[in-house]
Parts: structure tokens; C-alpha cells; sequence
């Protein structure tokens, strides 16, 4: 199973195993990794599972619709040019050993 | 010990269990389901699960492991038959009995059905509240046939936009003047009607269901404008009430859901509740809210409050519904509106409803229009309400009428209780 490592605005690491076809905030769902909260379940309506992908794997990642773009222009915390809502990044073998960072906030 | 038993294993029994352990409770916690599934969520069971692009593992709320881990003792397919408030106990179907010295109640809603003398129980003829609800309807859905859905709120309308997407011949029926009447201005109901008949779904507004008949299964519907359908099949949306049963006979207060205050207290101070079963303060009323994002906030702060918390909460309603590429993104309650402005967003097909009470924004509706959505949320959440006249304008940029740490921007409080 690929790996995720998910680091916390305060800089703590969780790497855990994350199934393929399960999207990036399953994980940390399913992990109970803090920072991320997905209220929506991930039906992309709330913005709570922002987070920043590593610079290095930006480009293994679909890019994001217009709907993801305006939720992410709008969320709570500062956005980068390596945002995403992690429930639009569904996990697969090429994406083991992604990194993404949680912002201060969801919101 | 405090030992906590929580009646419900839906979005609000599952948080408030999961809460209560991450905010330090190390006493026993039991969370008592009557259905068998592992607690999961329900607003994708008449969008993408019945559509057959979502499965049902994904519709967990967490992995069996995660409560075993966190000693949340999960009980599926119990019924609870009483609760001795004096005893502090609840008694289960199966006849055993469970002590509490702590009791939370998060039974949800029950959906209404039409009554059985009016063909309501034939076979044929759904409901859509549980995974074993849509997992009974899904075979249904089957290029060609005929279905008519009663109702046209959020439920009806997403069920007809599955059936409509998978090449149903499908009919609703809403026996008030308009679809979504309950629940939003005419304007967001026109955009919905619009987009339906696009799809080529039949709606008849101001029209209801007189009975429906058939030979051991649902094949015919009559409806109240004096027209006799033939279906093969019949959903019904007709709305839910609060299930209040079990408080009830126990006697604790209810009113509109089970009673509780700004902090998930019933009349009973060893008894809790939250999410759909419950109606509690907001903004110097009482409301009930039929909707996961309060089920989970509603839950977390309730159980920080049955730990000793003596924070209120305050809800920030919210709600979204999808059908076809369409989503609707609602924040706020709009009820009590005197006023609506319409804004055009920037996509094709956006569009946003924005509902005043004098000069106080209430609620905005945003189809495919995120920003609109987000914007107003934030306005409503930190009591900003700009003109009407400028919302409507769409040549105004929305973010320019908000600056970071004035009353419109993002609060910054933590969320949740």
C-alpha cells in the first residue's frame, strides 16, 4: 500500500499506509491524523481538508477543477501554489511517498 | 469512572463517542446502534452511492479497528426498548440491560412514509434514510422504467437526478405550489425546476399522491389532480421527524426533537442529545436541523459538555445537496427572510440566492457557485451583512467587500466546542 506522510502545522510527522483508490483525506481520516476535518465526507462542498502538497509531487496529482480552485481560494487558512483539498487526491501506487503539510486552520 | 451509553450510531452518536475519547474520557463508552452497518455516512446514499461510483467501505465514518483501538464498544442491530431514568439504566431488545451514569441520545430522524391504507407499505415503494433503504431501492434503477418520487425537497430531487442520470422515465410529484417550497425562495426553486426538466424529468408541482395500488407490488399511483400513473416503482421524500420515541416515553422535555440546550442537556442533567433527533437555541430561537455538518458539531460540543465544558454552542448551519453537475452549497437559515437578491456567478450556470431579513443577510443558496457559498458563510458566521444592492451586483468582487480581521473574514476562534 502506498505510504502518506502527513506533517502538522506544528511540524509533527504521521506516515501511514493508505489504500489505493481511497483519497488522501480517508487517510487521514481512517489514521485519525489531526489537521484535517472533512466535514463534508468529501463531496468537495466545506473546505476542511486543505492541505499543501509537497513541491516535488505537485505533478503526480490531477490538476484541480474550477470548483476545488474556488473552494481552495476561499479557505480558511493562506493558500500556496501547491493547494489542495485532499479529498480530490485519490491515493495509487505512484503516489506512494507523498507528502502534504496541514495549514493552521480549517476554518 | 463515568461510564457514557449513547443511543444512536449515526454521524452524531459516532462523533460524540469518537470526541469524548479525544478530549480525555477514559471511562467505558458503548455506542448502541439498530442498524448493522458500521457507523457511516448518510448524505451520499441518494447522491454518488446510489449512483453506483461510490462503495460502501467508503461510506465508513471509520475503520472497525479505530473504535476497538479507542475501547469504543460498538453494538450493532440492538434496539434500545427503554430508559429507567432513575436506575440509570437502558434496557435493550434483547432483553438485557446496560447501567449509565451518563446517557446521550442520537437516534436522528425517521423518515415519513404515506400511510398504509393509502397503499404506503406495497411493496415497490421506498423510503430513503438508511444504507439498507438504498441498498433495497438500487436494483430498481434500471434504464427504462418508470419512477415516480413523492416529494420534491432535497431528498426527491436527488433521487430523481440518480434516476433521471441512469435513464429513468421519471416523475415527481410536490403537493405544495413549488418544489422546495419548505426550505427556499422561488428563485432557487426555478433553478432547480429548470434544471430537472432539462434532464427530462416530469415534475408536477401543487400535485400529491391520493393512493397508490397494485397487485402485490406498486403499479399504479393516483394522483390528487384526479390523473392515474403506472410506475414500476414509487420513492418517497416526504420529509422526517425527529425520533423522539425513546425520550418520550422516558419523559424528558421535547419540543419539536428532544429538548436540550446551548450545551446537548435534555431535562434530565444525566441525559444528552444531539443531531437531527434534538432542537436547541439559535439566535434566540429554537431550531432542529436535519443535517450531518450540525450532527457533528453539535455532537463534539456535547460532549465536551458532558465533561464538564460550560461552552455554548453556537451552530453555523450549513448544507449541501448535488444532482447532475450541479452542486448546491447553503449557509445559513433563511427562515424569517423578507427579502432575496440574485447573483450571477462567474461560471456558466452559477448562480447565487441571497436571502435578507431588512438589512440582516440570513442565508445564501449558491449552485456551482463555491465562492458565493464561502463568502457568505463567512458574512453570515461573523454577523457582516453588506447591501443587498452590492451583492447583486456582479460586477462587484466579493472577497473587496471583506478585509482580513474585519467582521467578514475568516473568524479565527477554534471551531467546535
Amino acid at each position: 500500500m502506498p505510504r502518506i506522510t502527513y506533517i502538522e502545522h506544528d511540524g509533527t510527522e504521521h506516515t501511514v499506509e493508505v489504500g489505493n483508490g481511497l483519497s488522501v483525506m480517508e487517510g487521514a481520516r481512517d489514521n485519525d491524523i489531526p489537521g484535517i476535518e472533512a466535514d463534508c465526507g468529501g463531496a468537495c462542498a466545506c473546505a476542511t481538508c486543505h492541505v499543501h502538497v509537497d513541491p516535488s509531487w505537485i505533478d503526480k496529482i490531477p490538476a484541480k477543477d474550477d470548483a476545488e480552485a474556488d473552494m481552495l481560494d476561499f479557505a480558511a487558512a493562506p493558500i500556496s501554489g501547491t493547494s489542495r483539498l485532499a479529498c480530490q487526491i485519490r491515493v495509487a501506487d505512484h503516489l506512494d511517498g507523498l507528502i502534504v503539510r496541514m495549514p493552521e486552520t480549517q476554518g | 469512572m463515568s461510564r457514557v451509553v449513547i443511543i444512536g450510531a449515526g454521524q452524531a452518536g459516532a462523533s460524540l463517542a469518537i470526541k469524548l475519547r479525544g478530549l480525555g474520557h477514559e471511562g467505558p463508552i458503548t455506542l448502541l446502534g439498530s442498524e448493522e452497518a458500521l457507523p457511516y455516512q448518510r448524505p451520499p446514499l441518494s447522491k454518488k452511492y446510489l449512483l453506483g461510483e461510490m462503495e460502501v467501505d467508503r461510506l465508513h465514518l471509520r475503520p472497525r479497528s479505530f473504535y476497538e483501538e479507542r475501547r469504543i464498544e460498538l453494538r450493532h442491530g440492538v434496539a434500545v426498548t427503554s430508559i429507567d431514568r432513575a436506575g440509570k439504566t437502558v434496557t435493550l431488545d434483547d432483553g438485557t440491560s446496560l447501567p449509565y451514569d451518563q446517557l446521550a441520545l442520537t437516534t436522528g430522524a425517521e423518515p415519513l412514509r404515506l400511510p398504509a391504507r393509502l397503499g404506503g407499505e406495497l411493496p415497490g415503494t421506498y423510503t430513503v434514510r438508511t444504507l439498507r433503504d438504498v441498498d433495497a431501492m438500487a436494483p430498481e434503477f434500471v434504464e427504462g422504467r418508470r419512477v415516480l418520487i413523492v416529494g420534491g425537497g432535497y431528498i426527491g430531487l436527488e433521487a430523481a437526478a440518480v434516476a433521471a442520470s441512469r435513464g429513468l422515465q421519471v416523475t415527481l410529484v410536490e403537493m405544495a405550489e413549488r418544489i422546495l417550497q419548505r426550505v427556499a425562495a422561488p428563485e432557487t426553486s426555478s433553478y432547480f425546476r429548470e434544471l430537472h426538466r432539462g434532464h427530462g424529468v416530469d415534475i408536477r408541482e401543487g400535485v400529491g399522491v391520493a393512493s397508490l395500488a397494485g397487485e402485490g407490488r406498486v403499479a399504479t399511483a393516483a394522483l390528487s389532480d384526479g390523473t392515474v400513473l403506472e410506475t414500476d416503482f414509487v420513492v418517497v421524500g416526504v420529509g422526517v421527524r425527529p425520533a423522539t420515541g425513546l425520550a418520550e416515553a422516558a419523559g424528558l422535555a421535547i419540543d419539536n426533537g428532544i429538548r436540550v440546550d446551548a450545551r446537548g442537556r435534555t431535562s434530565d442533567p444525566s441525559i444528552f442529545a444531539a443531531g437531527d433527533c434534538t432542537s436547541f437555541p439559535f439566535r434566540g430561537q429554537r431550531v432542529r436541523l436535519e443535517s450531518v455538518p450540525n450532527a457533528i458539531d453539535q455532537a463534539e460540543a456535547t460532549a465536551a459538555a458532558m465533561l464538564g465544558s460550560d461552552k455554548d454552542y453556537v451552530a453555523r448551519p450549513w448544507f449541501w445537496s448535488d444532482q447532475y453537475d450541479v452542486k448546491l452549497q447553503i449557509a445559513g437559515l433563511n427562515a424569517g427572510y423578507d427579502q432575496t437578491v440574485v447573483r450571477p456567478g462567474a461560471r456558466a450556470g452559477a448562480l447565487s440566492v441571497w436571502y435578507y431579513r431588512g438589512s440582516e443577510l440570513l442565508a445564501v443558496d449558491a449552485m456551482n457557485d463555491p465562492r458565493s457559498y464561502m463568502t457568505g458563510k463567512r458574512w453570515i458566521a461573523g454577523g457582516f451583512s453588506p447591501p443587498p444592492t452590492v451583492v447583486s451586483d456582479p460586477q462587484c468582487d466579493l472577497k473587496s467587500l471583506a478585509a482580513p480581521g474585519s467582521p467578514g473574514a475568516a473568524p479565527t476562534a477554534p471551531r467546535g466546542g
